[in-house]
């Protein structure tokens, strides 16, 4: 078993390097750690205490319990009263308020009758999040028990999986996959191409140390700490944020697994391309950026041009990310997402046989 | 005589430029063989192809017995190589360094023992055996580097310019080691732009643009010289220098403290003569007389260099 303990012995020399760069350790665990609590904390897709104002030209005791209502809601923060359409405007306009309620002078004969609209509400169209917070608005009881009918489907979309509509709960598991990508890419396509810029590989290959015991040495450290922060994130989430894992553990794991080994090999491409860290460095962001942006962690994979859609699919995340969704939320297990999990297991094999050819013993 | 490394027209071209362009080489065992030569005249690129580092354009090439590039693998157990630049982990200890060195090799444990003890022992690394790599002096590094080399006793080892970082006591150390070790029967290839390590090669090859300008054991070589050395002292060297000026036969001028070196072709009837007649025509009294050639006068004579561009004189 001499190759194995070859490959033992850059493994373990990689780790007493790894634990000697003291801050690289610390971005093993800063790298989660600080994203999760950025994303999880200051990233907030729920809109909460919105500040709004109201225009009363009703002036009844409907009226003034929609208003009392609308008030006891966390959606809008605190609500202003505009004596006159004009200073409702003027109130949105100098950002005061971010939304408007407009309750219309008949608002008793327009429930009653049902066709027009008793109460319009403004929202301030810069800011893209608010609609929800109206159509949240439409939808409240309030209504229900002045006798409208509110629209029924948009009630729906609002508790279909996140009834509570916290970010967190979305965010956690999308993230598990964007750290991966940015520290498993980064990790081995800098750690390869350091030896070569510092001459090490020079002198490793003029040995009998092959290329797939040197490869495997040097990402097997990875594997383990692309395990540590896949657990990190989970725990934290499941403390911080309470996102419980609905699926198996193990499924969780494998999926991490084949993700991970994914990542790796598409630093271990970047490491035969590049010549310094710095040029690795920079391939590894432009691979990293479209991961982000277009894996559906950002915007819904739906809303993509059909494009996105196709170089999407090329991008591990994408699977990685429904994988994952798929058995933190929906309770799903790996055996259900045999597409998904397909699809990684290619890209991972393409990306292997393409390293491996480029990667020779040789310098030229 | 048996023979560790054979080529024959070795070439190699990175994009138009041939770096070496076609040399033959037979390297004796358990001998020193030297390759010295000025920067880019070839040495690195031609010591990468004998141990399979990079792929010949042209030629072909035996070492110990084996064909490369094709059986590149197997030499690598038998072969060992010191890259110019400090190529061990600069954040793993001294010990480290080896016992991982000792891995890839893939020695077992009790030979790792004995062999990390017996290297550290001999190549006087017990007091730094727990410093980092990173910290250490040249002359420590190389001696490191040196002991990492030869932890699988290889029969070949290949140093390109091992010295080029170390003070002149420790590149006389070293020097002593490479004799050690051809003691005890390996054969050592080394490259080096320092005329006094050049003269302590068995056997040498002068390097210049990529081809082999000379080749034998140096006293040889300085006995074999084409060319006359001449040395003028006791003088004013500004008219000296302008006289020999008008002398076209003369191939070099180096100047040396008190004295300069003059070479001519050795086709020149009496170059004495000639000298002693061009510096009276200037009135530059002096004396001229006829010397042995050096080292450094062949290198001078062989490879392109002219006028006062002598190459660096180690002390």
């Amino acid at each position: 078993m001499m190759w194995l303990d070859r490959l033992l012995a850059v493994a373990a020399k990689e780790v007493r390097q790894l634990s000697r760069d003291r801050i690289t350790m610390g971005l093993i665990v800063g790298i989660p750690t600080i994203q999760l609590l950025l994303f999880g904390y200051a990233i907030n897709f729920d809109v909460r205490g919105v500040s709004a104002a109201v225009l009363d030209q009703s002036q009844t005791s409907l009226s003034r319990r929609l208003v009392g209502d609308l008030g006891a809601t966390q959606l809008l923060g605190k609500i202003r009263q505009a004596r006159t359409d004009r200073e409702l405007r003027e109130l949105m306009q100098r950002g005061e308020a971010n939304i408007a309620i407009v309750i219309a002078p008949d608002l008793e004969r327009r429930i009653a009758d049902g066709n027009r609209a008793a109460l319009q509400i403004l929202v301030d169209g810069s800011q893209p999040a608010l609609e929800n917070v109206a159509a949240g608005l439409a939808a409240m009881p309030l209504l229900r028990r002045a006798g409208a009918q509110p629209s029924p489907r948009v009630v729906e979309i609002q508790v279909a999986y996140n009834p509570e509509k916290r970010t967190a709960v979305q965010i956690v598991p999308a993230l598990c996959g964007v750290i991966l990508t940015m520290t498993m890419v980064i990790f081995t396509a800098s750690a390869i191409v350091r030896e070569r810029e510092r001459g090490n590989l020079e002198l490793l290959i003029a040995t009998p140390v092959s290329s797939a015991e040197l490869m495997a040495g040097k990402l097997l450290p990875y594997v383990a700490i692309g395990l540590i922060q896949t657990t990190l994130i989970i725990t934290l989430g499941y403390f911080l944020f309470g996102v419980p894992v609905e699926g198996r553990l193990l499924d969780l794991y494998l999926g991490a697994l084949l993700f991970i080994a994914a990542s790796l090999s598409l630093g271990l491409l970047i490491s035969t391309i590049a010549k310094t860290q710095f040029q690795a460095m920079q391939m590894s962001i432009v691979t990293m950026l479209p991961s982000i942006l277009m894996s559906g962690f950002m915007f819904p994979f739906e809303g993509m041009p059909k494009a996105a859609q196709w170089i999407a699919q090329v991008l591990p995340l994408t699977h990685f990310n429904e994988i994952i969704r798929g058995i933190v939320l929906r309770g799903a297990a790996l055996s259900d997402m045999r597409p998904e999990v397909a699809k990684l297991g290619t890209f991972l094999a393409v990306m292997l046989v393409v390293s491996t050819l480029r990667f020779r013993k040789r310098l030229d | 005589m048996s023979v560790a490394i054979t080529a024959r027209d070795l070439a190699r071209r990175f994009g138009a430029k041939w770096a070496v362009a076609g040399i033959d080489l037979d390297v004796p065992r358990a001998q020193i063989y030297g390759f010295l030569g000025p920067n880019g005249s070839g040495k690195s690129t031609t010591i990468r192809m004998l141990c399979g580092l990079l792929v010949p354009t042209r030629g072909t090439v035996t070492v110990l017995g084996h064909s490369v590039p094709r059986e590149s693998e197997v030499l690598r157990r038998k072969l060992g190589y010191m890259t110019q630049r400090f190529s061990l982990w600069d954040d793993l200890t001294v010990l480290e360094n080896l016992e991982f060195m000792c891995r890839v090799y893939g020695l077992d444990r009790t030979a790792r023992r004995e062999r990390i003890a017996d290297r550290v022992r001999r190549y006087d690394l017990e007091a730094i055996s727990k410093q980092r790599a990173g910290t250490l002096s040249g002359g420590q590094r190389q001696r490191l580097a040196l002991g990492a080399a030869t932890l699988h006793e290889p029969e070949l080892l290949l140093l390109d310019e091992p010295t080029s970082a170390v003070d002149p006591q420790s590149r006389r150390d070293f020097w002593e080691n490479l004799f050690a070790l051809v003691a005890r029967g390996t054969t050592i290839l080394v490259s080096t732009h320092y005329m006094d390590e050049a003269e302590r090669c068995h056997r040498l090859a002068i390097l210049d643009s990529g081809r082999v300008a000379a080749e034998g054991e140096p006293k040889q070589l300085a006995r074999d010289i084409d060319a006359a050395v001449i040395e003028i002292s006791d003088a004013d060297f500004e008219s000296v220098r302008r006289a020999l000026a008008r002398v076209p036969q003369v191939r070099s001028i180096a100047q040396l403290g008190n004295h300069l070196r003059v070479l001519l072709p050795r086709a020149v009837g009496d170059p004495v003569g000639l000298l002693r007649s061009a510096l009276a025509a200037e009135n530059a009294g002096a004396k001229v007389e006829r010397v042995g050639a050096s080292l450094e006068d062949v290198f001078v004579a062989m490879t392109r260099l002219r006028g006062e561009v002598a190459p660096e004189r180690a002390a």
